[in-house]
């Protein structure tokens, strides 16, 4: 027998947020009644663990509220715990679609705090990598996008791309998918003729390759009419809700932190930032489709101009030694044991380093107080905030549409769980 | 360093400004707490100013007596394409610093996690719920007294 209860149960507090939510969705022909769904955060179109709790009147969305926390580790505790070196390999499992993005903004970051400079080449071999992890991160959301939404032969040519760059990726790196390639104040290995060759074929047949993705989405009927109009954002609300990246790009805001604070060698490099004014989810499909152009074009500019030379800064004390030097020299051992052991030796202070990444500004905030950990690091996650505006897009829409408004925005729960 | 934001803020508001920083060419302003939304409310909508972007916020732990906890505002101006740095302290005594999504409806989530990992209060954010840890979680993670190991039994788990 059921037990009786004379108190209704405890509602936990999400359920609690959405029912108090205020909402101005009105509707024309509403069913009689209403309906609370819980989307994730086990759910094939949340790429992750994303969770929604979606309540419905009939297949009308009134409101939504997102959870979450799925998958924190708790990287900024740990990053307080461990030297700056240390960090980078955590840096991976940020945003997982993009590692050596991540890699690239957080060196960066810590090379501001240690005030290093990287060798010209270093620069450039970080432009290439940051680039192909932007075409491998748009080719997942263009993929991932077309499969929500029912284009799935869309998602396994994208794939098929993505497994020459991961192809790139080992032969530079070592590894497909947790590359911790980047260094303080450089990169961890030099990247070889070979290696060279293998991004060139890449580059000069993807255009291609890319036209007949976009040859099977641009003028799909279904793939067009779930996208056009739907989950439209505009420019005020974008640029107040922290909109950034394609997203932004895509609501008619001219913002890309390589044009506007250029970072690395991107001053030196010719490109155009695709900027449309629709702020739809089909808005948002062309920026990355024609980002990724874009990126073509940076890389092979990247790979004509890159010269030759060290990839290291010369800074014995911030800069990790190579291992048959440490282990024939008396300074580069002492070093090595130094760095290791109690890390690099920053000044106090404060600094904020954004770039540009694959799915809108990705920052690293870190306070020093002079020790070889920060004191405090703080990622502004692109995904986390890009998050944030699923309820105002989701409001009145259809529940089919989610799906499509998901994916468009293109989140990486690993990047906003943090 | 943002001179002419500077000066033009310690022209509006002469005690809201207690000290200006500058560290890797990036500027960093001390902001009274109390006046923190006015003065978001004057950078965003001062034409010379125009930091009309909230690109992050965040709390930190300074683990001394006094002003133990900051809530850091970083600010982002699209026409200018200058960044700038607000920041309030806040005493463990006393968790509660006054929300600034009346400015930036952004600032909702940074808060809620700010609040999530440090138990700052901030008033007038409408759903100030946990954003990462469950909800029964007692124990504020970023804070420096909490352990790396975490505390025994501190998340329940699911009953059989």
């Amino acid at each position: 027998m059921n037990p009786v209860y004379d108190v209704e149960p405890k509602k936990s507090k999400i359920l609690q947020a959405l029912e108090d939510k205020d909402t101005s969705a009105q509707f024309t022909d509403p069913l009689e009644n209403e309906m609370i769904i819980n989307m994730g955060p086990q759910h094939p179109a949340t790429h992750g663990v994303l969770r929604l709790l979606i309540k419905l009147d009939g297949e009308t969305v009134v409101t939504s509220v997102p959870e979450l926390g799925y998958l924190h580790r708790g990287y900024e505790k740990l990053a307080e715990n461990c030297s700056y070196h240390e960090f980078i390999p955590h840096t991976d499992r940020l945003d997982y679609i993009s590692p050596l993005m991540n890699n690239t903004a957080y060196v960066l970051a810590v090379e501001k705090l240690l005030d290093v400079e990287t060798p010209r080449r270093a620069q450039f071999i970080r432009v290439i990598i940051s680039e192909l992890a932007r075409i491998s991160s748009h080719l997942l959301a263009v993929g991932a996008l077309g499969l929500d939404i029912g284009a799935v032969t869309v998602f396994m040519w994208t794939f098929r791309e993505r497994e020459k760059l991961y192809d790139v990726f080992e032969n530079l790196t070592g590894a497909r998918f947790t590359t911790s390639y980047t260094r303080i104040g450089g990169i961890s290995q030099d990247m070889t003729d070979a290696t060279k060759q293998m991004i060139q074929d890449f580059i000069d047949q993807f255009p291609a390759r890319l036209a007949e993705c976009e040859n099977l989405l641009n003028r799909n009927k279904i793939f067009v009419g779930r996208t056009d109009g739907v989950g439209v954002m505009s420019r005020e609300n974008a640029i107040a809700m922290g909109f950034s990246g394609p997203n932004l790009r895509a609501s008619g805001v001219d913002h890309d932190i390589r044009r506007s604070n250029p970072y690395l060698v991107y001053n030196e490099l010719d490109f155009n930032v695709p900027v449309y004014n629709d702020g739809d989810s089909l808005a948002r499909y062309y920026v990355r489709v024609n980002e990724m152009k874009e990126s073509t074009s940076i890389v092979h500019q990247a790979l004509d101009k890159i010269p030759a030379g060290p990839v290291h800064a010369f800074e014995p004390k911030k800069v990790l030694p190579k291992k048959e030097r440490v282990y024939t020299k008396m300074e580069e051992l002492i070093h090595d044991f130094m760095i290791i052991n109690f890390g690099v030796d920053p000044p106090v202070g404060e600094v904020y380093h954004a770039v540009e990444g694959s799915k809108g500004e990705l920052g690293f905030y870190i306070q020093s107080k002079g020790e070889g950990h920060p004191w405090r690091l703080k990622i502004r996650s692109p995904s986390f905030m890009n998050l944030q505006s699923l309820p105002m897009l989701l409001e009145g829409k259809m529940i089919s549409d989610v799906v499509a408004i998901i994916g468009s925005i293109d989140p990486v729960m690993g990047e906003a769980d943090k | 360093m943002l001179t002419k934001v500077v000066e033009k803020l310690r022209a509006q508001y002469p005690t809201s400004l207690v000290e200006a920083k500058e560290f890797r060419a990036e500027t960093t302003l001390h902001i009274k707490k109390e006046d923190i939304v006015v003065v978001c409310r004057f950078l965003r909508d001062d034409p010379d100013c125009g930091f009309d972007y909230l690109s992050d916020l965040c709390g930190a732990d300074a683990y001394t007596p006094e002003n133990r906890f900051e809530v850091i505002y970083n600010l982002y101006s699209l026409a200018s394409k200058q960044r700038l740095r607000l920041k309030i302290f806040t005493d463990e005594t006393d968790m509660h610093v006054p929300s600034v999504t009346s400015v930036w409806a952004g600032a909702e989530w940074p808060e809620r996690e700010a609040y999530d990992m440090f138990g700052i209060i901030f008033d007038g954010n409408k759903d100030l719920r946990r954003m990462y840890m469950p909800e029964e979680f007692e124990y504020f993670p970023l804070r420096k007294d909490f352990p790396l190991m975490g505390i025994p039994d501190s998340i329940p788990l699911p009953r059989k």
